[in-house]
Formats: C-alpha cells, sequence, structure tokens
C-alpha cells in the first residue's frame, strides 16, 4: 500500500493504521518454546541517548518491538549497553507515547485531538502571519537583512542529520535568526 | 572529540574532569578499563567523589568554578620543571611567535588583559610581531621575553601551589600528585588524554577551562596522536551532528558563518571569512571556505537561482548582536515573538532559570511542540503556578517518531556517522520529525504562493527534492538517502578535475572537489565524502583494522573524510616523519605516501608543512586571541560563589560576560546572589546513569523510573549535620530564583572545602526531573505497578541566568543555594 504522505493526512483518524500490520506468525511460535527472537525482522540501530553511538539489534514481530539488545559485532560496545540503552524496548511499548496531534486553544485548560492536516494548516497560517507581520527587509541602519525577529526556534539534537539538515533550511528559508538547540546548553 | 572512544585504551594517563564518564557514558569505561590495564594511570577531579574517582589511581576534589585555577597550576608545575615535549612545541605551536610588545598579562594589569573598555575587548595588542613580509618573528629558542612561550610561563608563574589551593580547596599535596602523573606523559612517546563533559563547558568561563587543558596538551604534544586528544564526552546521540548541521544562530552547515547585515554580497561575505596566511608552508584550509558557502548556496536553492540571489536570500545578522538561548528566552520574556518551536526539546526543563523560561512561554501568541512524549514545555500552561485561563499561548503538540521508527543516521562523539534502520512504525499517527518538517513546508510555500508576502522567494525557490515525487511535484514519502546525499553534495555539471571527468549528476567523492562557482552542491562540506558513487558510507559494518589502534575504518564513516584522529600531522617528528611513538602510529610514512588514518594535510616528512591545517599559520594556538575573553585563560570567579574576592587579582568575574542581573538591563526573575549570607551553599548539577537530560525520555520508562524515581540533593554529612537534616528526608533547594523540593542524599562523597582558611560545603542535584510524573503515566499491561511514583521539578528552577563569555553556554555548574528541611 503505498498511499502518499498527504493522502495519509487526509485518512488518518478514519482509516486508523491500515498499514503495518504484517502477517501473524503467533501460532507458529506457540509450538514448543521456542527462543523469544524466533521468526522476529532484526534491524540494527544506535542508542538514542548519550553520544557514545553504541550499536543496538531491534527485534520485531508482527509490527511490535518484541526485543533490543547490544549489538555484538559494534566495535564501540561489542554487545554491552547501560541502563538507558538497555531498556530502549520501553521506548516502543509505552502506552505513554504521543500517537495524536493535540491543540490547546488561547485560554484553554485542556488539550483536543485534531487531524494532521488541520494542524498542518493551522500552524502554516500562523507561520506565516508572524513572518508577515515582522519580516525586516532593512535594518536600522538601511541594510538588508531579510529576517524575522518574531519566530523563534530551539531543536533538536535528538533529530537524525538529515532532519537537522532540512530544518535549518526549512528556518531560513523563512528567514529566522533566532534559532538554537541543545548544544548551546 | 579529536580521537574517538576506543582510542582511549591507548592512553598513559586519564584525565577525567568536568565529567562522570563511568556514571553518564558508561560504555566510554570499557576503554578507560582498557587503559588501566594496559598500565594507564586514572585521575579524576571532581567536586565530588564519584563512580568515576571510585575507579581513579588518583583522586583530587576542588571546588566548583576553580577549574582554570586548577589548571594553570598544571601548566606553571609542567613549566617550572621543564617537563614539556620540546620539539613538538617548538615545531606545531606558537610558542616561538614574539607577541606585540604593548600586550599586557593580567598580573601586571588588575586581573584583566591590555584592552579591556566597556566590557569588551581591544584586541590590537593580542598581536604578534611581524617581520617586512608580515609573517610572525618567532624566537625558535624560547628565550625572547615576548615570545608566547615565557608569555605563558610568566602569566602561570601566579598560579603557584599555595594559591590553587587556596582558591580550589584542593589539598597541596594532592595538586602536586595530580600534576606530576599527568605531565609524565610530556615524554616522547607517550600519551595523556582528557575526557570532560558539561562539567566544564557549564560555566561563565566554559571555554577557557577546555583552553587550559589544550594549552596542556599542546605543551606535553598530547594531540593528534594515539591515546591523546581533548575529548568533548558528547551527550545526546546526535548532538554532534546537530552541531554539525549547525541548528545554531551563529553558524550555518559545516561551520561556516551566519551572514551579517554589513557584508551585503557573496564576495564581501566570502572576503571577510576567507582567511589568508603569509607562513610559506601553511596549507590554511579554510582558504577554501568559499567553495564550500557556494556548495551550501547550490544544495538550499539550486541552480535555478543565482549564488548571490541565494546569499541574499539568507537571513543576516545586525554585527556584533548574539541571538543565542539566552538572548532568545530573554526576547520571549520580554513579547518579542509571537511564535516558537520547540522542536525536540524540553526548554521547560533545560534552560537556565526555568521559572524565567516557563513564564516566557505564556508571553507567545502560538508554540509547536513536537516531541514522543507529553512534556512541561507543550503542557506548560497546566503546570505549577500557571493559570490556563490567563495563558494566550497557543499550541500544537505533535507526535513524532522515535529513533527506530524512521531510517537516517546520527553522529556519535567520536564523529562516527552512523546510519539507522526503520524496525517498526510509529504508534497512532506521529510520524518522523522530517515528515512533518516537510509537510509544513509545503503548505507555507503553498501559502505564499496564493497569497504572496515579503521575500516570499527565500521560500518558494527553495528547492526539496527529498524523495519520488507524485503528480502535483511534491515528495511522496520523504526518503533520508536523497537529503544524506545532498548534505553530500553532487556535481551539477560535467566538471573536468586532474584530467577526470566527473559527470553532472553524481556524487562529489569528496570536499577537495568541491567548486566555488556553483558547478557543486554540498549541504554540508564536512560530509561531503560520507554518500558517494561507493555508496552509503555510514551504513557501512566491516570490522577490518589493519591500522593495529582500532581505527576501524570501514565500520561506518567519521568526518572530515573518514579521519579518525584529527590533527594526527601532528603524530610523527616533524623532521623524520618518524611517529612519536613507535607501538601506537597513526599515520606511517612508507617511502612514497602515508598509510594508516588518513592523513590531516601532511606533507612528506621533513617538507616543513604544520599539522593544524585549520588554522592559518597551521601551528596549535597556545596562545589564542581568538576568543573574547583573553587569549590566556585567567581564573575569575563564577557570578555567583561563595567568596569575597578573586585571590588571583582584583577583577572578580569574567570582566566580557554579558549581564542580565544588572539594573536597567535585567528584569526581577534575574536576581543575583553572591557571597550572600541566605545562600551560603555551593552548588551544581549533575547527571545519573539511569536518567537522560530533562528525563522526557526517561521518566517515561518504567524501568528507568523505579531505579532512580525522585529529584533528589546529594550532600555531604557534615552539612546534613549542621543543618539537621537526616537521609531520605524531604528537603527544599533554594536560589534567589526559585526553590526545588528534593530528597535529602546524605553521603561522604561530598567533603567540605577549606577555601582560604573558610569551611565551604557544596551540594549537587541532579536535573532529570519536571513536574509531569509517573502518576500521569498508563501502563502496559504485565509491567509491575511501581511502589514509588517520581516526584519533583527541574533543577533548572534555581540556576542562574548567565553565560559564558564566547558561547552563552548558561553557568549551571556553580552558582549557590540554601538547603532545609521541608516544614511539614
Amino acid at each position: 500500500m503505498d498511499i502518499s504522505r498527504r493522502g495519509f493526512l487526509k485518512i488518518s483518524g478514519t482509516a486508523l493504521m491500515a498499514s503495518g500490520i504484517g502477517i501473524n506468525l503467533k501460532p507458529v511460535a506457540a509450538h514448543a518454546q521456542p527462543l523469544k527472537i524466533k521468526y522476529a525482522k532484526e534491524t540494527t540501530t544506535v542508542c538514542p541517548y548519550c553520544a557514545v553511538g553504541c550499536g543496538i539489534i531491534v527485534s520485531a514481530r508482527d509490527g511490535k518491538v518484541i526485543n533490543t539488545e547490544g549489538d555484538p559485532d559494534h566495535p564501540v560496545n561489542q554487545g554491552s549497553l547501560c541502563s538507558k540503552g538497555g531498556s530502549i524496548y520501553q521506548l516502543s511499548v509505552n502506552k505513554n507515547r504521543l500517537d495524536k496531534p493535540l491543540y490547546r486553544a488561547p485560554y484553554s485548560d485542556k488539550w483536543e485531538e485534531k487531524s494532521w492536516e488541520w494542524m498542518i494548516d493551522k500552524i502554516a497560517k500562523n507561520v506565516k502571519k508572524s513572518r508577515d507581520a515582522s519580516f525586516t527587509l532593512k535594518n536600522e541602519k538601511g541594510q538588508v537583512v531579510n529576517r524575522t525577529e518574531g519566530i523563534a526556534s530551539v531543536g533538536s539534537a535528538a533529530m537524525d542529520n538529515e532532519e537537522c539538515f532540512i530544518y535549518q533550511k526549512f528556518l531560513r528559508g523563512l528567514g529566522l535568526v533566532y534559532i538554537e538547540h541543545q548544544a548551546r546548553i | 572529540m579529536t580521537n574517538h572512544w576506543i582510542d582511549i585504551q591507548y592512553s598513559d594517563c586519564v584525565l577525567i574532569m568536568g565529567s562522570n564518564a563511568a556514571s553518564n557514558h558508561p560504555i566510554s569505561f570499557k576503554y578507560v578499563t582498557k587503559a588501566k590495564e594496559n598500565g594507564a594511570k586514572l585521575i579524576s577531579v571532581d567536586p565530588r567523589f564519584t563512580q568515576t574517582s571510585s575507579k581513579a589511581d588518583i583522586y583530587a576534589s576542588l571546588r566548583s568554578g576553580s577549574d582554570i585555577a586548577f589548571l594553570g597550576g598544571m601548566i606553571n608545575y609542567i613549566l617550572e620543571n621543564n617537563l614539556i615535549q620540546e620539539k613538538y612545541v617548538k615545531y606545531y605551536t606558537n610558542a616561538p611567535f614574539l607577541v606585540n610588545a604593548d600586550f599586557k598579562l593580567p598580573g601586571d594589569n588588575d586581573g584583566v588583559f591590555s584592552g579591556l573598555k566597556d566590557a569588551k575587548y581591544d584586541k590590537s595588542s593580542w598581536s604578534f610581531q611581524t617581520d617586512s613580509a608580515g609573517v610572525a618573528k618567532k624566537d625558535m629558542s624560547l628565550k625572547d621575553p615576548n615570545c608566547v612561550y615565557q608569555l605563558l610561563k610568566r602569566h602561570y608563574s601566579r598560579y603557584n601551589l599555595d594559591i590553587v589551593s587556596r582558591i580550589a580547596g584542593t589539598p597541596k599535596e594532592k595538586l602536586l600528585e595530580v600534576y606530576e602523573e599527568y605531565a609524565k606523559t610530556g615524554a616522547t612517546g607517550k600519551a595523556g588524554t582528557i575526557m570532560y563533559a558539561m562539567g566544564w563547558t557549564q560555566h561563565t568561563v566554559g571555554v577557557q577551562n577546555i583552553r587550559t587543558m589544550s594549552i596542556i596538551q599542546l605543551l606535553l604534544g598530547n594531540m593528534g596522536v594515539a591515546g591523546g586528544g581533548v575529548n568533548a564526552l558528547r551527550g545526546e546521540s546526535n548532538v554532534q551532528g546537530s552541531t554539525d548541521q549547525c541548528l545554531l544562530f551563529h553558524i550555518l552547515p559545516g561551520y561556516l558563518k551566519t551572514p551579517v547585515a554589513s557584508l551585503p554580497t557573496l564576495a564581501e561575505y566570502d572576503a571577510k571569512n576567507t582567511p589568508t596566511t603569509v607562513e610559506p608552508n601553511s596549507l590554511n584550509w579554510w582558504n577554501n571556505y568559499p567553495k564550500y558557502v557556494a556548495s551550501l548556496l547550490r544544495a538550499h536553492y539550486g541552480t535555478g537561482v543565482s549564488l548571490e540571489d541565494s546569499y541574499t536570500y539568507l537571513p543576516k545578522l545586525d554585527d556584533g548582536k548574539n541571538y543565542s538561548w539566552l538572548s532568545l528566552f530573554d526576547a520571549m520574556y520580554k513579547e518579542n515573538f509571537t511564535g516558537f518551536f520547540a522542536w525536540g526539546q524540553n526548554p521547560a526543563c533545560s534552560g537556565a532559570s526555568s521559572n524565567k523560561t516557563r513564564q516566557a512561554m505564556g508571553k507567545l501568541d502560538w508554540m509547536v511542540n513536537v516531541n514522543i512524549f507529553d512534556n512541561e514545555t507543550g503542557s506548560f500552561w497546566k503546570g505549577p503556578d500557571m493559570d490556563p485561563k490567563k495563558i494566550k499561548t497557543e499550541v500544537f503538540m505533535l507526535p513524532c517518531s522515535a529513533s527506530i521508527e524512521k531510517e537516517g543516521s546520527i553522529t556519535n562523539s567520536s564523529r562516527w556517522m552512523q546510519w539507522r534502520y526503520k524496525a517498526v512504525d510509529s504508534p497512532g499517527e506521529a510520524m518522523p520529525d522530517g515528515e512533518i518538517i516537510s509537510e509544513l513546508f509545503y503548505r507555507i510555500k503553498e501559502l505564499y504562493e496564493e497569497e504572496g508576502g515579503p521575500l516570499k522567494e527565500a521560500i518558494t525557490q527553495m528547492t526539496w527534492d527529498y524523495g519520488p515525487k507524485d503528480i502535483d511535484g511534491k515528495v511522496r514519502h520523504l526518503d533520508a538517502h536523497y537529503i544524506a546525499k545532498e548534505i553530500n553534495g553532487y556535481f551539477l555539471e560535467d566538471k573536468e578535475i586532474n584530467g577526470t571527468l566527473y559527470k553532472k549528476g553524481t556524487l562529489v567523492p569528496s570536499f577537495a572537489f568541491l567548486q566555488g562557482d556553483g558547478s557543486t552542491s554540498s549541504g554540508n562540506w564536512l560530509y561531503c565524502n560520507s554518500y558517494t558513487e561507493k555508496g552509503n558510507m555510514a551504513a557501512r559494518r566491516s570490522k577490518k583494522d589493519e591500522s593495529g589502534i582500532g581505527l576501524y575504518p570501514e565500520w561506518s564513516w567519521s568526518w572530515p573524510v573518514n579521519r579518525r584522529i584529527i590533527y594526527n600531522g601532528a603524530s610523527v617528528d616533524p623532521e623524520t616523519g618518524r611517529p612519536w611513538d613507535k607501538e601506537h602510529p597513526v599515520i606511517v610514512w612508507n617511502g612514497s605516501s602515508w598509510v594508516g588514518d588518513v592523513p590531516d594535510g601532511v606533507a612528506a616528512p621533513g617538507a616543513g608543512r604544520p599539522p593544524f591545517i585549520m588554522k592559518p599559520d597551521g601551528v596549535g594556538s597556545i596562545f589564542g586571541p581568538g576568543l573574547v575573553d583573553g587569549p590566556f585563560p585567567e581564573h575569575y570567579e563564577p557570578l555567583e560563589c561563595p567568596v569575597e574576592s578573586n585571590l588571583m587579582s582584583p577583577q572578580f568575574v569574567n570582566p566580557t560576560i554579558k549581564r542580565w542581573d544588572k539594573e536597567g538591563t535585567g528584569t526581577d526573575v534575574d536576581a543575583r546572589a553572591t557571597c550572600d549570607p541566605r545562600f551560603p551553599i555551593v552548588c551544581s548539577t549533575y547527571r545519573v546513569s539511569e536518567h537522560w537530560q530533562t528525563g522526557l525520555m526517561t521518566r517515561w520508562c518504567p524501568w528507568l523510573a523505579e531505579m532512580q524515581p525522585s529529584m533528589f540533593v546529594e550532600m555531604g554529612i557534615e552539612l546534613a549535620k549542621n543543618k539537621g537534616i537526616k537521609n531520605g528526608e524531604i528537603v527544599t533547594v533554594k536560589s534567589v530564583r526559585g526553590q526545588v523540593d528534593a530528597v535529602a542524599i546524605v553521603t561522604d562523597r561530598w567533603k567540605p572545602f577549606n577555601i582560604d582558611g573558610n569551611t565551604v560545603h557544596e551540594v549537587g542535584i541532579p536535573w532529570h526531573y519536571g513536574w509531569i510524573t509517573t502518576k500521569m503515566r498508563e501502563y502496559v499491561h504485565g509491567d509491575k505497578k511501581p511502589e514509588v511514583f517520581t516526584f519533583g521539578d527541574s533543577a533548572n528552577i534555581v540556576t542562574p541566568f548567565i553565560g559564558d563569555a564566547n558561547t552563552m553556554i548558561p553557568e549551571s555548574k556553580a552558582f549557590m543555594v540554601n538547603v532545609e528541611r521541608k516544614e511539614v
């Protein structure tokens, strides 16, 4: 199933998670006492916590993480992990993960669930309004500056390199100068 | 890190200072342990006896904020006893350079360097004497009283054992023990390494803390060699990468300077930022600056926009204005912003002076918060002391994917760019950050195309070719490989270089091939070579290693150009080219070329090329005029400290820091209380193994939350006795800016300091907590229900709103508090 991301935005909320559900292997696994990770799909990853960069193997079955463990082939950690790295299973299998866009209206005391399409549209309009109202073509000295000082951004060292690159590109395209993140603190 | 994790095992002496690596970078300790097994000595210098200290051969305590005094004493010891690696110092550093005779040291100038005016230095006297050709004059005998070496010696002669001990509270014999052991690595063939973290950066003299150690490493010949280097243990999985991609106000990807208003054209910008040199043998690598800028502009706007227009589209800073973290939140507090993105970050807990930060968020029109869990930033409007009915801020909380739910790369502290794969789909409607950015980009672009707006071209003409596209011209699914390739860069036209034809549309092999005429693109020149026609280098998993020193050159990829130890040209003798350390050579001359690690701009042995190729003069800067607060580090007290004066000089604190607490410049939340009887105890923040940063991710993980459930304050037995506090009691930690409740942990890991005859206590608090606790947590079926709920709020409620003079990193490691039993 290859729905475009915009298509997904439109159907999300009505056709929840039709994709991503694989073949159910539970009946097979019930036979005898198989290894926990039998029939699991293994992928390698790198720990999302500190910057040692330890290798981790993630085992998933039926689209769900069933085990995570240190990657014995990784030359730095050689299979070992600390308490945090050893627990990344719980980042995925965790009922408290945010799974819906939430909106808090001005002066409201509660969150409301909204669709992605609604959120993206409203944020985009806010960005445009803030940018257009604050955009400075020339500073007080008459020098060309082409910037907005009406919007700021912080984050994120938690993103991948590729995401960091396009994020800075996006922000600088908008003209932001207040761009900061974890490295500063 | 100039070196890398595996390399630590080749060290002869490991100094861990400003870091508790055993607890906070636990796997790094695998290599500290190996070094010890190989006979290395481990030295731990820390205000608190930590897990790292417990494994050390030598432990020395010091009062938070006295690191320059402590290390300045080591420089004095090394020079007094002539323990430098002489040839290295003469050929690879600026020690022989002659400094302008007008230059004055703080010892001769009331505690400041020459040129200070209105909290800013005029650096004209911080310059070198030059000959008629403009080349710096040198005295290779190191005897001229104006040479850097003699000035260094004179400057640190003031840092004798007696005064260092009075400032730092470290016993003299302990200072001597540390100095003697570490200085042994000055012997040719020996290597010493430093592992540091936020314990050094989070000070008003943070950069100078690191500078002091860098000077020591140069004096002892420890840069560029296996088991040496200056090694920052970075705290986030991709904080190296996010810094390289420059999500910071002052730099563009690859550490290029953000344009300023006084440089309206690309030519003026290039001229200003491209260093030149008259040193005859220096490579001066930054000479290539214009090529990297042109390639970045192409990555932003493609060939459809001229380089000049692409440069014009980039936002310009006002000259001299600071837009960094503290300035940002100060501006937010003063209602200068209408909109704010807190993307993958929790500033309500992570920023210094949380009360100010949290109040600032209520002064916005809208805020976007992207994260994987609910957090104190997105939900700030319902936090402590907040009345939602009075808070106007419209908040959008967007759910994003965790690391194992998307594909892409991250860069570790060793500069290794490692590829990660998607294991499972994201929960519910959560999306990868990249997809969210892309959706916003497209919608905003559409609005500008439909409605217009100021300089709309900066958005509408931006290239966005990050995956296969739909009929509407938009990317169907964001593909990290497309972005990684753009970061590496393409040839945008057929190009012949050194007799080889590179076809349009092919990936650039390395940054040496990037062009200044717009015929190449590269989103980040430092990463050029990471994704080439040979494939995705970051995804490599070969364990082949012929280096003998654990370089693993075919495992992932390291910037720059897969070099594993930077400045490795300094690992060999300048005349013979033979490695200083014959047992652990980093590069070896085989008669026609260098083998081993990727050589760092090294010419043939004896060619005379200095090895620090990113410096215009090619040598390591013992004299460093580039910083705003002095060419040599000088001890100044933290903004909040327990002493009434600086024993070293009449200048109390760093004279060049930006102050918010002065009348007329600050607000009521920027209060400072130094040497104030209400706040007599030094406080420092730190981390524990089981939590990460503000605890945003770890507090939601039951295994981790149960191991470290609560905010605590660790204090010594003597202090607890004075205060009538028992282990396990709930106490309040107060500063002039706020207060936070914590469980008292009374240990003998904290000892009182003898500071110039006075008893000074210090306490420590972790910063992993926030008002969102496990009481709000839903459990997965089968998980054990917690016996204790997490509790506590952020340590940053009490930290000061003040930053380092160069970087503006907040001073969260040395400030003043009081601790009191909580009245029930």
